[in-house]
């Protein structure tokens, strides 16, 4: 099948949009979608259409689809009820409108007759030629066209991560992730009944979007295995193509039968089939955003060997604990190294790998040990630990009654700067050597508002939470890295 | 659902390049007799036929056979055996194989992804340890070394109690050989290899049982 480019374009970058079934009342989808259009700063045309003419949040309002300018309008989003679409998307293509957008409900995932709703729905859009994405699907999302036509929240820092998922709120959940680590998306749809438009179709377009640079999938079922294992092969050769899987136990504990055969659960044959195509595969869903976020922000490795630098001992003894049940390897520390690092560091640091400073530094050592590091060829790839302990003391004596006075205002300027500076030092050692540099520290949730993770984040990188979660994104980096290199015909 | 006897399905496979333990069919005690001398003893004795698919079920296996005596009684008891639903019977002469490890392969339909080749730790444990990895058809080598490489039990795969580690080259052999087979006979709808012993490192099937379409 080839990819219906024009109608994702519609779909993705509107000229205009309409939203059939605008409503006066903020609780309703037609009320609630166009609110969300105006909201996200979307520049093209908005019209509205509904029983009666008039004006919704400053929205011309028709009530019969004729009225519309001829050619103005791309998307069509629906929230009108499932019995009287078919005569408006006739009524749409008329007017040039290639994409229609189906939040209506009463489809497939509604008994005999809905389901023959869905049949008829896909030949209209047949020959209609209108990509009809949904229906019971929560909404579109395209940051470089400004575009927020969902039902839900939120609309999501600009990025290059394109999502598509079988569950609407799936998709929000992913976008809060954007929102809170600041890595951002391109674009996002819920796919819903996915009756003319399935996962497969979404990634396939991603892998020819120029704005998307990652593809991240939520799924639980796959009604035609063999085609999607082909497609996404396809789309995970260009792209990383992060899946996450819903129901991975149903139909499970097959495997205390004596035929070979029935050790076979289902899992472990899509397992297999995401290695084969290719595909990252997550256990989770914080997991599968963070390995996207990872793919959009760091370089891939060229090797797995890491070298974990840290400011205390324990966070350094349990990063070598996670890299060692991954299929990283905390690398001994060349001597070259360890003697380029005796000459910043005084006597008492670990002198080997994880890099424990054991809190050695001095105002300049970080940013120097850092480019040290991450510049020796025979490291791949950074973990950096300890990044704004400075700055939380810094909060606490700001927020405490000795502040200003003491020397304290100097202080907490300067710790502050030293963090900022220190994850600065990090994304530009990575850029500089081209290698993964990843930051870890539990203040990225627990204080965003801190200088460090506020600094990684205006550097466009990840904060990860923890440093295990770091450990695992870095793990899927390299497995895919590895089986690029592995799998490139010879 | 027919499924080939156990000659027929060895054959099959091994036009594919799967690697079978040498044997003999014979139909009487003395040529089992004179097999079991060419082969070396000591020596499995089967009974084998179309209509024999549970063997080991119905007490049709003799093993580690080490003499004239031990292989004429065994063969003559097993023919003894034969019922008349069993059809055209045959007796399996082959060499005794010896080795602590014991894997299963196989290619097995699944619902949503069609057919798949299967790898897994083999022996009485296999059932609990359920350590299985699979790839759709066809696979390449290097899906092969990867389905070695998802086996949880990675250390069965080294050197263990005086064997050397097994030779992941010729274990990725018989999964392409599995591959080719489903690739080149449509007709078949399962085979398991089982087990597939692990002599000198090198993996031998030792029994198998391929389904076709009826």
């Amino acid at each position: 099948m080839t990819i219906d480019v024009a109608g994702f374009q519609a779909l993705f970058d509107p000229r205009g949009i309409l939203v059939a079934g605008v409503s006066t009342h903020p609780g309703k989808f037609g009320f609630v979608s166009l609110h969300n259009i105006l909201a996200a700063g979307y520049e093209g045309a908005v019209y509205g259409s509904s029983l009666e003419a008039g004006e919704v949040l400053g929205v011309q309002v028709v009530a019969d689809i004729a009225d519309l300018p001829e050619g103005a309008i791309d998307l069509v989003f629906v929230c009108t009820p499932a019995d009287t679409n078919p005569d408006l998307l006739r009524a749409c293509a008329q007017k040039g409108i290639r994409a229609a957008f189906l939040a209506s409900a009463g489809y497939g995932e509604a008994g005999p007759e809905g389901q023959q709703r869905q049949t008829e729905l896909v030949a209209l859009a047949d020959a209609l030629g209108m990509l009809v994405a949904g229906p019971n699907g929560q909404g579109v999302v395209s940051t470089p066209a400004r575009l927020c036509a969902q039902i839900v929240a939120p609309y999501p820092p600009a990025g290059t991560i394109g999502i598509a998922s079988q569950s609407g709120n799936f998709i929000s959940s992913f976008m809060n992730y954007a929102v809170q680590t600041g890595v951002g998306v391109s674009r996002a749809v819920s796919a819903g009944n996915a009756a003319a438009v399935s996962i497969a179709d979404y990634l396939e377009f991603y892998a020819a979007d120029p704005a998307t640079e990652v593809a991240l999938a939520y799924i639980e079922g796959v009604p035609d295995g063999r085609g999607f294992f082909e497609r996404a092969r396809a789309v995970a050769a260009d792209k990383p193509l992060v899946l996450v899987k819903g129901g991975t136990t149903a139909g499970g504990q097959r495997a205390a039968a004596s035929h070979t055969g029935s050790l076979a659960s289902d899992d472990r044959v899509f397992d297999g089939m995401c290695r084969q195509a290719g595909i990252t595969r997550a256990a989770t869903i914080e997991e599968a955003y963070e390995a996207a976020a990872t793919f959009a922000t760091q370089p891939l490795p060229k090797g797995n060997r890491v070298v974990v630098l840290t400011t205390a001992g324990g966070w350094g003894v349990v990063t070598a604990d996670a890299i060692a049940r991954s299929s990283l390897e905390l690398t001994p520390l060349p001597d070259d190294l360890r003697a380029a690092l005796d000459t910043k560091l005084p006597p008492r640091w670990s002198r080997n790998n994880p890099v424990d400073l054991a809190g050695a530094e001095t105002r300049d050592t970080i940013p120097e040990v850092i480019d040290l590091i991450v510049g020796h060829p025979e490291v791949d790839a950074v973990i950096y630990l300890g990044l704004g302990i400075q700055s939380n003391q810094a909060a606490l004596m700001r927020s405490g009654p000795f502040y200003p006075g003491h020397g304290l205002e100097r202080i907490v300027d300067y710790h502050e700067r030293q963090d900022a500076r220190f994850a600065q030092a990090a994304a530009a050692a990575s850029d500089r050597h081209a290698k993964p540099v990843l930051t870890a520290t539990e203040l990225a949730v627990t204080h965003p508002g801190n200088s460090g993770p506020v600094a990684v984040r205006a550097n466009g990188r990840l904060c990860y939470a923890s440093a295990n979660r770091a450990v695992t994104a870095l793990d899927h980096l390299w497995r895919r890295a590895r089986a690029e290199d592995a799998h490139r015909p010879a | 659902m027919p499924t080939l006897s156990e000659a027929d399905s060895k054959r099959l496979l091994a036009t594919y390049g799967v690697a079978f333990a040498a044997e003999r069919q014979v139909h009487s005690a003395d040529e089992a007799v004179t097999a079991a001398r060419d082969l070396g003893h000591p020596v499995v004795l089967k009974l084998g036929g179309d209509g024999i698919a549970h063997k080991t079920e119905r007490g049709l296996v003799r093993l580690a056979l080490g003499d004239d005596d031990a292989v004429s009684e065994a063969a003559a008891a097993l023919l003894a055996a034969a019922r008349p639903e069993d059809g055209q019977v045959h007796l399996l002469v082959a060499p005794m194989l010896r080795g602590n490890r014991e894997l299963i392969a196989g290619l097995h339909r699944d619902e949503q992804f069609g057919m798949t080749v299967m790898l897994g730790v083999g022996g009485i444990l296999a059932e609990a340890l359920a350590d299985v990895a699979f790839r759709l058809v066809p696979i390449t080598r290097q899906d092969g070394h990867d389905m070695i490489d998802d086996l949880a039990t990675q250390a069965l795969l080294g050197p263990v109690r005086g064997e050397p580690a097994v030779d992941r080259e010729a274990l990725v052999d018989v999964l392409m050989g599995l591959s080719d087979a489903a690739g080149g006979e449509p007709s078949i709808l399962s085979a398991d290899l089982n087990p597939l012993i692990i002599v000198e490192g090198r993996p031998v099937a030792v029994d198998a049982l391929v389904e076709v379409a009826g």
